[in-house]
């Protein structure tokens, strides 16, 4: 037998639940099933504005196996949830805002009896006049969604460096565009679900598919009036989460549903059908830019508008939209910056957090306008890029200096010395007839972490088992994107252990310490930080121990390797599990906390903002796609794409080139086809047969190249890239289609119909 | 109605609905929950079971379609060579991410190895566009898919 290896940092070490996946033995929420259970499901409005007159249970109470129908008269508490706004209701006690709004909760023995009493409930609901589109919603006369709220507005602010308007007057060339984007749906393939249950105690237990186990707490505790720790989440692996399980969906009903249900457990699982209706939404957004320079391309004024579709509630609307300014200006040094934007409530399905965080919106009208600019200037875009990339040290155009690592312009000349973007001419010229063959850039970046005023800390727990393995309690939630098998990785190699020895155990409130969401970029940054301090102390403290067991007053000597500490001059050894047999619990456990840097020089530029700005960490990444346009069909294939990305040092490339692939797949599917169709504010799209997402036909081979750097605040000297390839696609491939055919497509995604209607405006 | 069938090389028997959901029938009623539900409409793939060697969407069929067939979870697939294989390949290769869609897909997988000889990747691709993947990309399954065919072909080429 070879000799145990402790896992490494920096290796392609497999991830600790691949097997368990692979075998299907892997416990997702959805698959619970406990003895006894009762099944909730949700009655939704059906209709996108209007007041709730009256909800008639009578014939679905007949339905054999119903055992309730609750509405609004049975929540305790303020029956209000949000994460910074707390305006949703758990069940509608008034105004319905949204046709996915819930207004009866039904409570049956079998999924079948649940199904027919849904059905059979009659909710009276008198229509009101709605509004849909966002720019109206802003006019006088719309109607308001949210009574104290005028012109609909959730937030409006801006960003102000120089003087833009002044500058872009004066400068040699200008550009301007106006684009629109899509709503989008994360469609994780687990939606939504839960099982919850009233213990004997009072205390609601619920595990649930949740990035945010501890804000749950908040969330339910708030609208239902529970105290904080009569509550306890657990959530074990996501099976998929992008955003749209950041914040409550089922939490609150179920939870209400346990209060009704005598103790016994109680499932709730929306259908794909309602995760369209009622789950979080990728922001639509309208963009107007002006963007001047030199004639050398050197960047001087960016003027920009932005208007944010939130829905019918706000959710994390406002911060959606500031992340989105902040990154308006594209990784750029741009001297005069003037950003506008707008949030606005609709009556449209109920948009929230999603992988890139309103940035994707604005890095498809940035590197649109950016190779606008270079087609002005007879430039080669990507050295136009270069010019302008920000580097250590410059303002960035939300007027932040950059203090921390920036890759900007290391993945730009790497893209530019890759044999795709050299040999781009050539295989231009092999186009096939009837088909056009183009080439498209984008330099993007996303920040990490919640920026200002929202303290970005995690507490990492490490313990020592009595059997001698160590136990890792993660508490940011794994959705798949493999923090949780960094946490692994991260503390086998600090405590010179094997994937053996170790024990991943998932976020649980009753045992994990409150350390956020699983979101922004900051998963594996923040709880890596405070694992690693918690795994050095453990360390440490195994050693010292061991040395009082072996009568060794020199730690120095000592050596953890797995399964044991050693003392190589000796050759003596203490096993682990006789190490924790003579530790009392307490000496067992470590408990280490970090708090992520934030800005403490906060620039003036910024008015309106209300939490969340700035941010001080950024991944960068340079896209580049190389796609066909058939002149008959308007169908563009991706034949080719390379994604460079600067996200510090790399702890496992594997998990590294994981969250690159599957940003960029998001992001070509954002690109050609998802959009979520709403008539009258309901959705049309309602299935995976009418919202389509990339097939494994419809993406190609994707090329994930990694530039190693060091960002000096990271856990081992990374930056989370979760959310940067999610910008890349969409303007990447808007760039090619230009270089292709000549054309500049503003709205996305670019469906076969549009590019023929593009092709055809310009003939 | 009484259902006879296969399930896993094993036979199984089972007192239930004739219009029960396959889905249903394995995940709660049996309890292996490794065969997943991600649209309950035909359209994902991760319910993908085999029965009778062919892939069938099991939220799409109902028990009484079973009677009489032999039926592959995922939970049966480390017990045969081209299953074991398979699952070693999406492990080794990187291709599970979240993981929801992966027992629908390597389930998919086994049914394209049998069909003979190492795929390329533009038939590995063809093969799994009935399985919808969120997080990966598709590049490291079908980089998993690849292998996989290429250990069996050797495999077979040594006896």
């Amino acid at each position: 037998m070879s000799p145990r290896e402790p896992l490494q940092v920096g290796r392609p070490e497999i991830r600790y639940d691949a097997a368990a996946k692979a075998a299907g033995t892997e416990p997702y929420a959805a698959d619970l099933y406990p003895e006894n259970l009762l099944w909730a499901g949700v009655v939704r409005a059906g209709v996108a504005s209007g007041r709730l007159r009256s909800v008639a249970a009578e014939a679905a109470l007949t339905v054999p196996g119903v055992v309730r129908v609750l509405t609004a008269a049975d929540v305790p508490g303020p029956n209000r949830h949000g994460i910074i706004h707390r305006d949703t209701p758990v069940l509608v006690d008034g105004r319905v805002r949204h046709a996915g709004d819930a207004v009866a909760l039904v409570i049956a023995e079998t999924h079948a009896a649940l199904r027919q009493a849904i059905g059979r409930v009659r909710a009276e609901i008198e229509p009101l006049p709605a509004v849909f589109d966002p720019e109206a919603a802003l006019g006088e006369d719309a109607p308001l969604v949210h009574e104290e709220r005028p012109g609909n507005i959730l937030l409006a602010a801006e960003i102000r460096k120089g003087a833009a308007d002044q500058a872009l007057a004066g400068c040699e060339v200008v550009v301007e565009g106006e684009f629109s984007t899509s709503m989008q749906a994360h469609i994780f393939l687990e939606t939504e679900n839960g099982v919850a249950r009233l213990e004997g105690d009072g205390t609601v237990s619920m595990t649930v598919s949740s990035q945010s186990p501890f804000r749950d707490r908040f969330e339910v505790g708030a609208a239902l009036d529970i105290p904080y720790d009569r509550i306890r989440i657990v959530a074990p692996s996501l099976g998929g989460g992008f955003g749209g399980k950041d914040g409550a969906t089922v939490q609150c009903l179920l939870a209400l549903a346990a209060l009704h249900a005598g103790g016994r457990p109680v499932k709730m699982h929306w259908q794909r059908e309602e995760s369209m209706a009622a789950g979080y939404k990728r922001h639509p957004c309208r963009t107007r830019y002006r963007l001047g320079a030199d004639r050398d391309g050197t960047l001087r004024a960016l003027y920009c508008s932005l208007l944010y579709d939130t829905g019918a509630y706000a959710h994390l609307g406002g911060e959606v939209m500031e992340l989105g300014m902040e990154h308006a200006g594209g990784p750029y040094r741009i001297p005069h910056v003037l950003i506008e934007g707008r949030c606005v409530y609709t009556n449209n399905p109920v948009a929230g957090a999603m992988r890139a965080f309103g940035v994707c919106q604005v890095a498809f009208a940035m590197e649109s306008m950016m190779d606008l600019l270079a087609h002005q200037l007879a430039m080669d875009p990507l050295e136009l890029r270069l010019r302008n990339a920000l580097v250590d040290g410059d303002v960035n155009c939300a007027g932040l200096p950059l203090t921390t690592s920036t890759g900007m312009v290391g993945c730009l000349e790497m893209l530019r010395d890759h044999p795709l973007w050299r040999e781009r001419q050539a295989w231009k010229d092999g186009a096939p007839p009837h088909a056009r063959r183009g080439v498209g850039l984008a330099a993007v970046f996303n920040a990490s972490g919640y920026g200002g005023k929202v303290r970005d800390a995690a507490i990492a727990k490490v313990e020592l088992n009595p059997d001698g393995r160590i136990a890792i309690h993660n508490a940011v939630t794994d959705m798949g994107q493999g923090n949780a098998c960094g946490f692994v990785q991260m503390a086998g190699s600090i405590l010179g252990q094997d994937a053996d020895q170790l024990e991943l155990r998932q976020p649980d409130t009753a045992t994990a310490y409150p350390s956020g969401s699983a979101s922004a970029g900051r998963t594996t940054y923040t709880f890596g930080n405070a694992l690693i301090r918690a795994c050095e102390e453990l360390r440490q403290r195994l050693i010292n121990r061991a040395g009082l067991l072996l009568f060794l007053d020199d730690d120095c000597e000592l050596r953890l390797v797995p399964g044991k500490v050693i003392h190589p001059p000796t050759d003596r050894e203490v096993p682990l599990s006789r190490l924790a047999a003579f530790m009392p619990r307490e000496d067992r456990v470590c408990i280490s906390q970090f708090v992520a840097p934030v800005c403490r020089q906060v620039p003036d530029t910024a008015t309106g903002f209300f939490i969340g700005f700035p941010h001080v960490i950024f991944a960068y990444g340079a896209h580049l796609a190389r796609i066909e346009v058939d002149l008959r069909t308007g169908l563009i294939r991706i034949d080719d794409y390379v994604a460079v990305t600067d996200g510090g040092a790399v702890l496992n490339p594997c998990l590294f080139d994981q969250q690159i692939q599957g940003g960029v797949a998001q992001g070509i599917g954002y690109a050609l086809m998802e959009e979520v169709e709403r008539r009258e504010g309901c959705i049309q799209s309602e299935s995976l047969a009418t919202y389509l997402i990339p097939t494994a036909v419809d993406v190609p081979d994707i090329l994930s190249c990694r530039l190693s750097g060091n960002e000096a605040t990271g856990p081992f000297g990374l930056k989370g890239v979760g959310e940067v390839a999610m910008n890349g696609p969409l303007p990447a491939v808007a760039n090619a289609v230009a270089d292709a055919c000549g054309i500049r497509l503003r709205r996305a995604p670019f469906t076969p119909e549009r590019v023929l209607l593009a092709l055809e405006e310009q003939a | 109605m009484k259902v006879r069938f296969e399930l896993n090389e094993a036979p199984m028997e089972i007192d239930v609905a004739p219009d029960r959901r396959v889905v249903d029938l394995l995940r709660e009623d049996l309890r292996l929950t490794g065969t997943k539900e991600g649209c309950g409409t035909g359209e994902c793939g991760a319910c993908t079971i085999l029965v009778n060697g062919q892939t069938r969407l099991s939220c799409l069929m109902v028990a009484a379609q079973l009677d009489g067939a032999r039926v592959t979870t995922v939970e049966g697939l480390a017990a045969t060579t081209a299953g074991a294989t398979i699952q070693r390949a999406f492990v080794e290769e990187g291709a599970v991410q979240c993981g929801f869609c992966i027992p629908g897909m390597e389930m998919a997988a086994l049914a394209l190895l049998r069909q003979g000889d190492a795929p390329g990747r533009e038939c590995i691709r063809e093969g799994l566009s009935g399985n919808l993947c969120r997080c990966t990309g598709y590049t490291k399954i079908v980089d998993a898919v690849e292998r996989a065919g290429r250990d069996l072909h050797a495999g077979r080429e040594e006896q």
